[in-house]
């Protein structure tokens, strides 16, 4: 985007609230924060209500005539679904805590990002219409009718918020915005307002299995992309099976590390790992998609994805599922997929084939984190490591939201890069582990018309990245989810020019010594090998 | 806007009881039914909204981990603040209420100006004073509450009088000055001052907000004078109290129009409870994102409404892509014939 202002510029934010109050300032569709809405032929394939061509920046959003009424009685509905909703509608007391969490609020200084707010949007409606104070007294306790300009409104702060649970963790009872968001945009999807980077990649992996729609021979043609750049790399020719009955494991990744630059690294890594190991795996081109933009749309649209991986696990007689690196995926997998598409009883406890270890904390769900595996691996001592090629790396290491705050995988992968590299730094404790801040492209706000915004949120952890950049001269910054690995790049170049980011699993392909391979010049993204020039190395 | 409405509010309140009583002489109205009201409407309120939570099913394990979850054995879990059983979870739920646990994690961020032209660096400190702030209201009001009980018993537990000679550690003149009653006027002050001086936090404050803080303080003030300014006839309240709670109210002479506001202003807050955001006192016990173990891939969740949706099967997938499967050499249930 041309009219993209200097970091310098952007990064000089106003925290002070406006004059107006916030139920007298009304929504202002500014380009760069929005995203464009669902096409209709994406709604058509889910079945979701009124598909049509319509524009955030029109007057006529093209409702349902009844769009209240559906509005209404869907909220209704869930609040007798959900605790957490009745909840988080009634207990809040507004302290604030919450407030700064946000990445929105501290890359935009909109006070209608601070997670308190964001919540009052749909409170408001809810005191207005489901309690008797908010009917008597109105705006006095915080209550008014929703009008059109209110679902604009909704439209607007809850494509606005990444579903990373940051502010949950400092609130004092526990409200979490997420949980507010995803039923707010349940809500929404009510009445056909969405945003096309969520929708078409659910349509496109209801209908073929992942989030591009890549069609099963060129899924099966992208792993072998990567094969031929493994061989290049190591001489080995890995020959990875697709759909293959009786195979030990179904192994799931999130399918943007099958097709985009840089996920495709970190399925190198996947692979040599496998091989090192001599897995008995097969992938599939039915369930080729771990992430799951339903969590963006509803619950019911993701249950309906999620259902491939139980389904495929069924039809090819594996024994347990391993899952690649994703953050909301692994929100869906860890806390929903027992759940709605359970239970696994046709699965098998996961036991490590190469050490043993039976994954105890998994044994319901049947399926484990390719970061407790690998850190089994290694702490076993069966894998053969050789730490140095990953010298030229200078690593910092960003939690994903899901994974830490919704799972708590945090030693895990710190534990592999430690034995993978040799210069590994942590950024401040304010800004990792539960306390992470998001890459601000997260629950599906990752397209390229919303840039501005995603900076804006991208600036705290941008900020943190740039700090171990000055005082440790960090050139990298490995994630463990594919939002990530999409996002950041674009993210590090505007902010902190210099530092590239890589998975997990890159690293450990770049570090593994595979059977029988050849002496390595480069790492995978054939970058000669031995450090940068002044780089502490040859220790 | 809000502040001031509340504030004036709270004021006709305060003049409501006096006016009651002094003017239009009705003391049983203000010692014994508007407190009966309040007291009824309290304990129903609150128990039809904790009521109407539980009622609402819990369908997914959502915990918000703030620690290291407990997965392979060499590796420390965090036990509480990432629960992996019920009673650990137990102390978690423990921990947020008795100590607010999470508002200890508070931080405030600033932005600071390195070099002219350069980018502003983001700065995180630790923040403190709300969480002590809190900590130090609620516990101090809690003490406070306890030691009323010496108006409603008959004879007054040993506990009461062990509270009483502690928080009344410090003596002032002739009678000890309670700890507690300090600690509780600086800490809502506190509190108020921090709600208006903080731009953010003011921007989201509601006449909800003010209003319970202004009936706090009143019945706080009220209570103070009475106890440390204005003499009041201990014996007659203790009366009055028992009565009350012996279901045989009398209003014995004496009682000074300043007790009856403070009754009257306690009245208003058990009254105002339960449609307000002092809920959260109940609602804390019952947070989904705190009071569940992070166990669900050990222990299967299950959702009483789960119901069944339209997926898109594999026999589907394999009917429409069958061709380009069998030409990848992708294995097929059905070739085609």
């Amino acid at each position: 985007m041309s009219s993209l202002p200097k970091p310098d510029e952007l990064a000089r934010v106003d925290h002070r609230p406006r004059e107006t109050g916030w139920m007298d300032t009304p929504v202002e569709f500014k380009r760069g924060t929005w995203c464009y809405p669902g096409k209709p032929k994406s709604l058509e394939v889910l079945g979701l209500p009124n598909p049509r061509q319509w524009s955030p920046e029109d007057e006529d959003w093209k409702l349902p005539p009844n769009w209240k009424e559906i509005i209404l009685e869907g909220l209704r509905e869930r609040l007798g679904r959900f605790r957490s909703l009745q909840l988080f509608m009634d207990t809040c007391v507004r302290c604030g805590a919450c407030a700064d969490k946000c990445h929105f609020f501290i890359g935009s200084g909109d006070p209608k990002n601070m997670p308190v707010l964001r919540a009052e949007l749909l409170r408001s409606v809810y005191r207005r219409e489901f309690t008797t104070a908010g009917r008597l007294l109105g705006k006095m306790v915080g209550a008014r009718d929703l009008t059109e300009q209110v679902l604009k409104e909704w439209f607007y702060y809850f494509f606005q918020c990444t579903e990373c649970r940051r502010c949950s963790v400092f609130c004092p009872f526990g409200i979490d915005t997420a949980e507010i968001t995803i039923i707010a945009r349940e809500l929404l999807n009510l009445v056909g307002c969405n945003i096309d980077w969520i929708i078409t990649p659910a349509a496109n992996c209801f209908r073929t299995g992942n989030h591009l729609g890549l069609l099963p021979h060129a899924f099966k043609d992208m792993v072998e992309f990567c094969t031929d750049e493994i061989e290049n790399v190591t001489g080995v020719r890995i020959e990875p099976s697709f759909n293959r009955k009786g195979a030990e494991i179904l192994f799931v990744a999130p399918s943007g590390d099958v097709f985009a630059d840089p996920g495709i690294y970190t399925f190198m890594g996947y692979l040599m790992l496998f091989e090192a190991i001599g897995l008995d795996y097969t992938l599939s081109t039915y369930a080729s998609e771990g992430g799951n933009f339903g969590l963006f749309t509803s619950h019911e649209v993701m249950k309906r994805l999620n259902a491939k991986i139980y389904a495929e696990a069924r039809r090819l007689g594996v024994k347990w599922i391993l899952g690649g690196e994703c953050g909301h995926m692994w929100r869906v997998l860890h806390q929903y997929m027992d759940t709605m598409n359970g239970p696994a009883d046709f699965l098998e406890e996961p036991v490590s084939p190469i050490t043993g270890t039976r994954f105890d904390n998994a044994r319901s769900t049947k399926m484990v984190h390719i970061c407790e595996f690998t850190a089994d691996l290694i702490a076993h001592g069966k894998l053969k490591l050789d730490s140095s090629r990953n010298d030229q790396l200078r690593v910092t290491f960003h939690d994903s939201c899901n994974p830490a705050r919704a799972m708590g995988l945090l030693e895990e992968p710190r534990y592999i890069i430690r034995n993978v590299c040799r210069h590994f730094y942590e950024m401040p404790e304010s800004t990792i582990r539960e306390q992470t801040f998001c890459c601000g492209s997260g629950a599906g706000l990752g397209p390229d018309e919303n840039i501005e915004i995603r900076l804006r949120g991208g600036l705290p952890r941008a900020n943190a990245v740039r700090y171990v950049r000055e005082k440790h001269g960090v050139n990298t910054l490995a994630c463990i989810c594919a939002i990530d690995r999409a996002a950041l790049p674009a993210l590090m170049d505007y902010w902190v020019p210099g530092v590239g980011v890589v998975g997990v699993h890159e690293l450990v392909g770049n570090a593994l010594v595979l059977p029988g391979e050849g002496e390595r010049t480069t790492d995978l993204r054939s970058n000669p090998l031995g450090g940068i020039e002044g780089d502490a190395h040859g220790r | 806007m809000g502040m001031a409405l509340s504030l004036i509010l709270t004021v006709v309140l305060v003049l409501i009881p006096y006016v009651g009583v002094r003017v239009a002489g009705l003391p049983f109205l203000f010692a014994a039914v508007i407190p009966y009201a309040a007291a009824i409407t309290f304990v129903a309120g609150v128990a039809g909204r904790v009521l109407k939570w539980a009622r609402a099913p819990v369908p997914f394990r959502i915990p918000t981990t703030c620690g290291q979850q407990k997965s392979l054995p060499w590796i420390r879990p965090s036990r509480f603040d990432n629960p992996a059983t019920p009673a650990a979870t137990v102390v978690r739920v423990a921990l947020e209420v008795l100590f607010f646990r999470s508002l200890l994690r508070n931080s405030r961020f600033e932005m600071r100006e390195v070099s002219p032209g350069g980018l502003p660096k983001l700065a995180y400190f630790w923040e403190k004073w709300l969480w002590l702030a809190g900590l130090a209201f609620h516990w101090s009001l809690f003490v406070i509450l306890f030691r009323h009980l010496r108006f409603f018993t008959q004879p007054v537990p040993g506990p009461v009088g062990w509270v009483e000679s502690l928080d009344g550690f410090f003596q002032a003149a002739l009678s000890s000055l309670y700890l507690t009653d300090v600690v509780f006027l600086i800490a809502v002050t506190y509190l108020f001052l921090r709600r208006v001086t903080i731009p953010q936090v003011r921007y989201v404050s509601l006449p909800a907000d003010y209003f319970p803080l202004f009936l706090i303080i009143g019945i706080g003030i009220s209570g103070v004078l009475m106890r440390y300014f204005f003499r009041v006839d201990i014996v007659a309240i203790k009366e009055l109290a028992m009565g009350l709670v012996t279901f045989r109210p009398v209003v014995p002479a004496g009682i000074s129009a300043l007790f009856f506001v403070h009754l009257f202003l306690v009245s208003t807050l058990l009254a105002y409870f339960p449609f307000s955001k002092l809920v959260h006192m109940a609602g804390i016990f019952l947070s989904p994102t705190r009071n569940l173990a992070n166990d669900s891939r050990a222990r299967r969740h299950t959702n009483p409404w789960n119901y069944p949706v339209e997926v898109h099967s594999y026999d589907e997938y394999e009917e429409e892509f069958r061709k380009q499967m069998v030409h990848a050499g992708i294995p097929v249930e059905k070739e085609d014939r």
